[in-house]
């Protein structure tokens, strides 16, 4: 037995949980379920069929018993369940070169049918873990979680048994040598699209300067730009390079909803320039509570990803 | 500013109809269009073969002749979709008020039919388009890449200068919730009813867009609304009391730019509803004094202070103060969105308030306001705008 092998068994029969259900055992959620199982056996949903079945009333589908106990889409577990992960083995695993999982399989047993009232709870511990094995996938272990569900007054109403298998995956020409994690592609910030009206103040932006599109009739700044002059009417126009400065003309914090890649909250800043034109930009290296109406800005240009520089502000400090 | 005496009450809105509002319609859109156009039909008395013009707005995803067609109409002699969206709600009357009181129509069907929480959603920052080409994508390329992009973001950025020109606080656009939500608590049609909120439940709302809160947010809706508009002479013969369109007007000012008109000198007012309000009073001839009851768009609260005061109900900045003392609530002087608007109602896109100033003007409102002899509507902000004032038949 090898010393990861003799360490993995310290992680047998640790008792985790409870791990608390959100609802009591209920009728729409059964029939949430059912419905979104394609399952119509109306003993679960039609309570006058029920009555008169042999379970004498509406019952949940025996199946549906790990749904009461889970964690929901914000992965939060019920409240006054056990706040540790019932799965502590596998951040060991992790550490000792075996970043990938895949499911197995899962057993179920039932002691009793559920009816709307009931009140469920599951403990868990780890049952097993396999020694070392090598399969198609690449070599890691098999571990088995048992998971134990009772009701309201203490009754076991069934078990679960998970089976996972953490592993490092074999090696494969041009792949790397551990598989990452699968995690959705990476979304990218929205880039601007460029006009021939507007190119130029992109293209000033990826050479370090903030441009203002000017008039070159009647001298009038303008932004956003555009081909025509509202002032005079002039398709004629050359740029000011801005100092950079201004102050805060007005701002959003942004919350909700949140759209990736940015990070919330997310304080966005109409700047009014010292050459008197505004524009919308990020406040960064700040707090949203550092700044208010008038408070003193200045360009930075960051790139926010690789080749996409963006002119975001600061607060600039009276010198 | 004179008005035009060409147009103002020439035409009436002869019939009302609706689908129920949900946040899951369980139907198509266009099923959703045909069903609320049956019941304007049958409402006003009147059939599909004096329709004879089909008018929406934009975003609406359901043509005019698909409707037409599947209502059994035969000849369609005219169709227009105004642009802007919610800032449209009150221009297809326009456009339909027009096409009959010129003879080009002898009844206009105004609708609008969505599943705007179920289907695509408004608020979810995505962009309608991302053609390099189209002005539009060009245009939010001021705004996306920073993360300013929301509907509620951009009335945020001129909520933040309200409050700090006028010394208002994020209370007076929860007063707004409020009110409105006590009109829909006991409007069995809305979303909300049964179901008030108090100044201290806005308080405690989330932030969605500093300084906007959860319930400063209109909902988001699926439903329908349409509209019958036929001439007054017709419209007295038909099955309820004409609902006359005494001013009709539409409105973009003031250096505007869509949804983010950050430039202009000053954020605090809507001079694009100014130019509304006085084209409005002009054509019907009345003033503030002269309307009872105000359906303003309410897809956020901040905007609702800045209409007060650009139709005069009350001076620049005071708006807070008129929202203090009560008048927009039950029982207030200007009792406003009475069937607890885009907030407490629905949000379909403003014409569910065109509605509500009908029934008000009839009397059949569930929240009647005592004496209606004007009723002002208007359409969605921060966008090019528009406005109706509908009276009774004298």
């Amino acid at each position: 037995m090898s010393d990861i092998d003799a360490q993995l068994q310290q992680y047998l029969g640790r008792p985790c949980g409870p791990y608390n259900s959100w609802d009591e055992v209920n009728q729409a959620m059964i029939r949430h379920w059912c419905e979104a199982m394609g399952d119509t056996n109306p003993v679960y949903t039609d309570p006058a069929l029920a009555e008169k079945s042999v379970h004498g009333g509406i019952v949940a589908p025996p199946t549906m018993m790990q749904a009461w106990t889970m964690r929901g889409a914000t992965s939060q577990w019920a409240t006054g369940s056990d706040t540790r992960e019932p799965f502590e083995v596998f951040e060991f695993l992790e550490s000792h070169g075996y970043p990938a999982v895949v499911a197995v399989n899962c057993e179920q047993t039932y002691y009793r049918y559920l009816r709307p009232g009931d009140r469920i709870h599951h403990t868990s511990r780890i049952e097993a873990v396999s020694p070392q094995k090598t399969t198609a996938l690449g070599v890691g272990y098999f571990v088995t979680e048992l998971e134990e569900y009772w009701d309201q007054s203490g009754e076991k109403i069934g078990d679960m048994r998970f089976r996972l298998f953490k592993y490092r995956a074999h090696e494969r020409a041009g792949e790397p040598a551990v598989a990452a994690p699968a995690k959705p592609p990476k979304i990218s910030r929205f880039r601007p699209a460029e006009s021939y009206d507007t190119k130029f103040f992109w293209d000033g932006v990826r050479a370090g300067k903030l441009l203002v599109q000017r008039c070159k009739a009647c001298g009038v700044l303008r932004h956003p730009p555009g081909p025509m002059c509202p002032s005079c009417q002039s398709l004629e126009w050359d740029t000011l390079e801005s100092s950079g400065r201004g102050i805060v003309y007005s701002f959003v914090v942004m919350h909700h909803p949140p759209i990736p890649p940015f990070d919330y909250p997310n304080t966005v800043l109409l700047v009014e320039l010292e050459e008197g034109t505004r524009l919308v930009t990020q406040l960064v290296d700040a707090k949203p509570g550092d700044v208010e109406i008038g408070t003193p800005v200045e360009v930075v240009f960051r790139e926010v990803e690789e080749g996409y520089t963006l002119p975001l502000f600061r607060i600039r400090k009276e010198s | 500013m004179s008005g035009n005496s060409f147009l103002g009450g020439r035409t009436a809105i002869a019939g009302i109809g609706a689908t129920e509002f949900s946040k899951n319609s369980g139907r198509s859109e266009i099923q959703l269009g045909v069903e609320a156009i049956s019941a304007a039909l049958a409402d006003a008395g009147l059939g599909i073969d004096e329709v004879d013009g089909m008018a929406t707005y934009t975003m609406d995803n359901n043509p005019e002749i698909e409707l037409y067609r599947l209502l059994g109409g035969k000849e369609l002699k005219f169709f227009s979709r105004t642009h802007y969206g919610g800032g449209a709600a009150c221009g297809p009357v326009l456009h339909a008020a027009m096409a009959v009181a010129t003879g080009v129509c002898r009844a206009v069907v105004v609708y609008r039919a969505m599943n705007e929480r179920s289907g695509f959603r408004f608020g979810q920052g995505g962009l309608i388009t991302q053609d390099p080409n189209s002005f539009e994508t060009v245009h939010f390329g001021w705004y996306m890449p920073f993360g300013l992009s929301t509907p509620a973001s951009w009335v945020a950025m001129c909520a933040r200068r309200y409050l700090h020109a006028y010394g208002a606080s994020t209370d007076d656009f929860g007063r707004v919730s409020v009110s409105t939500r006590d009109f829909a608590a006991t409007n069995p049609a809305a979303f909300f009813y049964q179901k008030p909120v108090t100044l201290e439940d806005h308080r405690n709302s989330r932030w969605i867009a500093e300084p906007l809160r959860l319930l400063d947010c209109c909902q988001e809706s699926d439903g329908a609304v349409a509209l019958v508009i036929t001439s007054i002479d017709r419209a007295r013969d038909l099955r309820q009391k004409p609902v006359v369109i005494r001013g009709a007007a539409q409105g973009a000012a003031g250096d505007f730019q869509m949804m983010t008109g950050f430039y202009k000198p000053d954020l605090t007012g809507i001079p694009e509803m100014g130019l509304v309000a006085r084209q409005l009073y002009g054509m019907a001839g009345v003033g503030p004094a002269d309307i009872q009851t105000a359906v303003l768009y309410d897809h956020f609260t901040p905007f609702v202070l800045p209409q007060l005061e650009e139709f005069g109900f009350c001076g620049r900045g005071e708006a807070k103060d008129f929202i203090r003392d009560g008048h927009i609530a039950r029982g207030g002087k200007l009792p406003v969105n009475t069937h607890g608007g885009q907030i407490g109602e629905a949000y379909i896109h403003g014409l569910n308030g065109v509605a509500e100033g009908a029934r008000q003007v009839r009397g059949s409102a569930v929240n009647q306001v005592a004496g209606v002899e004007h009723a002002l509507v208007t359409a969605g902000t921060g966008v090019p705008t528009s406005g109706l004032i509908l009276g009774v038949d004298r």
